[in-house]
């Protein structure tokens, strides 16, 4: 079984973003950038499954600017076989991504794409279902579980009530969850090695698709600050507010 | 002009975020339409048919909607969507689940969690674990949007009258099916509608502890149990009470955090409530910085005298 496994480069989570003056966007300008978390989630749950014998290959893909490829550098040295760098100078939207990753997969004819279920960044929770439209596949979402057999795979899904176990046929499109794994770090050797493993370059023309912007942003603006309070000296104080505020009796 | 809401149900009953997108739908003006597909479902198309402000209902009854699978659920939508030129849904799994499918199908760039619908057609939508708000306008022919569940009022869930037309789609695509769920039943509020949140992080140690010393706070105050990730990751609680970033959205008239230090992807969850107060032994907890009213303290010694002497 050959999985692949899309990674972004993002704004690393420990970082507070902050909105540019100009209103333009979020500055990046040296600003720590990481893969995003749970790609790396999914670049973990291909290796597991590499790990356990039920796939022979990993392939990471990224689409960005020409320094995603440190972020391919990471999954190469988490595990991964090999890179495919695509190199976009302004990030595309999510569904320009999935028509990129569609040809990508009928390149490379994976039987499982694994992505992270949103980017920390734009936060848009799109691409993997996306691409599974575009490829007429099975999705599952949200996953906190999954469990290949027999040509199926089963997914645990987090949804708003709990759990949901869903069997979809292969080839399917999984998107990760948090608790569906807590990837490693790579080791240092690991991390020498991926140096050698092979990354090919790309263009979103290489794959025949446009990539122009369908929404216009305006502005980019920060959310109106919420003004600290006060802190209270005791319990009883804190009821006392409680109450005030209608509460409690 | 005309939309069509996807309803957010369980077969049985209606959930309240469809009741949001109905007056986000309302706000962009012309005609709203409410699909719910399901399966022994009549009990929600005849409760969407009520919603004031919805002119029509139409009900896709089939074994293969059942259980919302995306992959029957997404042909129906985009099959339908030929007289609309809005499709919606709120934010939740299902939502998050269904509408980029149908986006895609219809070669349309999905507008995800919007919390503000401008008079220039532009929408507004957290980014960056709501650390930013971007104004976006879309250039597609038709628009596919997800409506944040705290941005916009409920619409009244009664008033309307709204006649029920019956639908159908290709039914099963055979590429997925359901094998089972884990949903909990709770005699507690809902935690995305409770007009308060009790929640606990890590410092609860287990979910014993949560027992012992959210619940019953919580109880007293008629509120909801919510928890951070820290709480949900190692076991405390169910994934469903997680509020966050990449959780749940709420914003309550009150929410409590206690023993939570207050993350970036925490606060993006619940930093629109009303009131916010907030318990944890470590005065520079950035949790503090968004409180109202704070109080450093013990969490052990403070929440049962808190509890006992409301
Ligand atoms: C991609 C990504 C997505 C994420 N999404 C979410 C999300 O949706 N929701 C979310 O919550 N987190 C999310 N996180 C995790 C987030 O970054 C934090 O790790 C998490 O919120 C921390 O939880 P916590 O506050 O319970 O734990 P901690 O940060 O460990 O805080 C525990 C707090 O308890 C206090 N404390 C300890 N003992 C006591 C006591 N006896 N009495 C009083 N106070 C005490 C401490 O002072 C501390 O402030 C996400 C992270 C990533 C990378």
């Amino acid at each position: 079984m050959k999985i692949l496994v899309p990674v972004k480069r993002v704004i690393d989570y420990n970082v507070k973003p902050r909105v540019k003056a100009d209103q333009s966007g979020v500055d990046l300008a040296n600003v720590k950038m990481s893969m995003n978390p749970f790609d790396e989630i999914a670049v973990e749950e291909a290796i597991r499954l590499k790990e356990a014998g039920k796939a022979d290959e990993i392939v990471v893909v990224s689409i960005g600017e020409q320094k995603a490829q440190e972020t391919l550098r990471t999954g190469l040295a988490m595990g991964a076989d090999r890179g495919i760098l695509v190199v976009a100078d302004a990030m595309p939207e999510p569904l320009a991504v999935a028509k990129i990753l569609a040809k990508v997969v009928e390149e490379e004819s994976p039987d499982l794409v694994i992505l992270g279920k949103q980017a920390i960044d734009d936060d848009s929770n799109q691409v993997g279902q996306m691409l599974a439209a575009l490829l007429d596949w099975p999705q599952g979402t949200f996953a906190s579980k999954v469990e290949p057999a027999d040509g199926k795979v089963n997914v645990t899904r987090e949804v708003d009530g709990g759990l949901e176990t869903l069997s979809l046929s292969t080839p399917a499109i999984i998107t990760t969850d948090l608790r569906l794994n807590e990837p490693r770090y790579a080791s240092l050797p690991n991390i020498m090695k991926a140096k050698k493993k092979p990354i090919d370059e790309k263009t979103p023309a290489d794959y025949g698709v446009d990539t122009a912007a369908r929404l216009e942003v305006l502005k980019v603006i920060e959310p109106p600050k919420r003004e600290a309070g006060e802190i209270v000296p005791d319990v009883d104080t804190l009821v006392a507010k409680i109450k005030e505020k209608g509460f409690a009796a | 002009m005309s939309t069509l809401i996807l309803a957010d149900h369980d077969n049985k009953e209606l959930a309240p975020a469809t009741l949001v997108a109905v007056t986000a739908a309302a706000k962009l003006g012309g005609d709203v339409h409410v699909l719910v597909a399901g399966e022994g479902s009549q009990a929600v198309a005849d409760a969407a048919a009520k919603i004031a402000g919805v002119a029509k209902v139409l009900h896709a009854d089939d074994a293969a909607y059942g259980h919302a699978l995306a992959e029957n659920l997404a042909p129906l939508v985009e099959g339908l969507m030929g007289d609309y030129d809005y499709l919606l849904a709120p934010a939740t799994s299902t939502g998050k689940n269904v509408l980029p499918r149908v986006a895609a199908k219809m070669d349309t760039q999905m507008i995800s969690e919007i919390v503000a619908i401008n008079d220039d057609g532009s929408f507004d939508r957290p980014t960056y674990a709501g650390n930013a708000i971007s104004t976006v306008k879309s250039s597609d022919a038709k628009k596919v949007i997800t409506v944040r569940g705290t941005a916009f009022d409920k619409a009244d869930a009664e008033g309307g009258s709204a006649s029920v037309e019956a639908v159908s789609g290709a039914g099963d695509s055979g590429k997925s099916s359901f094998v089972s769920a884990e949903i909990a039943e709770s005699e507690r509020p809902e935690l995305t509608s409770a007009g308060i949140v009790v929640s606990g992080g890590r410092a609860l140690q287990s979910g014993e502890n949560f027992e012992k010393i959210i619940e019953p706070l919580a109880d007293k105050l008629g509120a909801a149990v919510g928890a951070s990730r820290a709480a949900v990751d190692a076991g405390y609680v169910p994934n469903d009470y997680q509020v966050g970033q990449t959780g749940k959205i709420v914003a309550p008239e009150l929410y409590i955090a206690i023993g939570i230090s207050g993350a970036i992807q925490h606060l993006a969850g619940m930093k629109d409530s009303k009131t916010i107060i907030a318990i944890n032994k470590d005065e520079d907890a950035p949790i503090f910085s968004v409180a109202d009213y704070g109080l450093v303290a013990d969490l052990y010694k403070a929440v049962p005298e808190l509890t006992e002497k409301l």
